[in-house]
């Protein structure tokens, strides 16, 4: 199932990485992980697993290991310093 | 309530937002609140003091706005507002450039006051955007604060 991935300000800078389409073989956030985790570098997956870190799917927040559909798009917030 | 949340690169002006809001509020307004955040030209005391010559902001269009909305509605549950006006500024910004406007209009000037600030404390730890400061010795993206959180926990 194919799905959009994005990282954000430091996460885009530490993957080399704005946007992808991800082949994932589980539909859920923790396919995600697991289709990235061969693509990255120790430091790059740390950076993505790092304290603070969110996931958004479609805009919205999602809470732990939520299930996904084709198409969605998956993205990977550091920690915001707005204001 | 009503709300307007903007997010653009451009400058905005206090004086017509202020101008704006008393326009939309009529009579019923009491009160005005208003914030604004610059960009300072050094980090605060105590930290990395080297000079700060810039400041670059990144979003996430669409929830950006949508996370912003949410602060103010979250306060117009807590106390009773009029109007509030939300810009917050992204791109390349200037030390001394404006980034962020919040302007609260309300029958009573406690609600304004609290509303204004609690709605500051939350764009802190809770708008989806980045900042990264440019500093003579390269650039930095700004570590969320513990102070932020405790803030925002307060309310």
């Amino acid at each position: 199932m194919l799905v959009t991935v994005r990282f954000f300000a430091s996460l885009r800078e530490a993957l080399g990485c704005e946007s992808m389409r991800l082949e994932i073989a589980a539909a859920s956030v923790a396919g995600v992980h697991d289709a990235l985790a061969g693509t990255l570098t120790p430091t790059q997956r740390d950076a993505l697993t790092a304290p603070g870190v969110r996931v958004a799917v479609n805009e919205s927040l999602a809470q732990g290991d939520i299930a996904l559909e084709a198409g969605d798009v998956v993205a990977f917030l550091p920690p915001v310093t707005g204001g | 309530m009503r709300r307007q949340v903007h997010i653009q690169a451009e400058d905005f002006d206090i004086a017509a937002e202020w101008r704006a809001c008393r326009a939309r509020c009529g009579g019923g307004a009491g009160a005005l609140a208003a914030f604004a955040g610059l960009v300072r030209d050094r980090a605060p005391v105590g930290e990395d003091e080297s000079a700060v010559h810039g400041l670059h902001l990144e979003h996430y269009p669409g929830m950006t706005e949508a996370s912003i909305e949410g602060i103010v509605d979250e306060a117009a549950g807590r106390w009773r507002l009029l109007d509030v006006t939300v810009i917050h500024r992204v791109g390349e910004l200037q030390p001394e450039a404006q980034i962020v406007l919040v302007l609260v209009a309300s029958s009573h000037r406690a609600d304004a006051f609290a509303a204004c600030e609690f709605v500051m404390d939350y764009l802190k730890t809770d708008a989806v955007l980045w900042k990264k400061e440019r500093r003579a010795n390269g650039d930095a993206w700004v570590q969320a604060t513990a102070g932020d959180q405790q803030r925002r926990g307060a309310w």
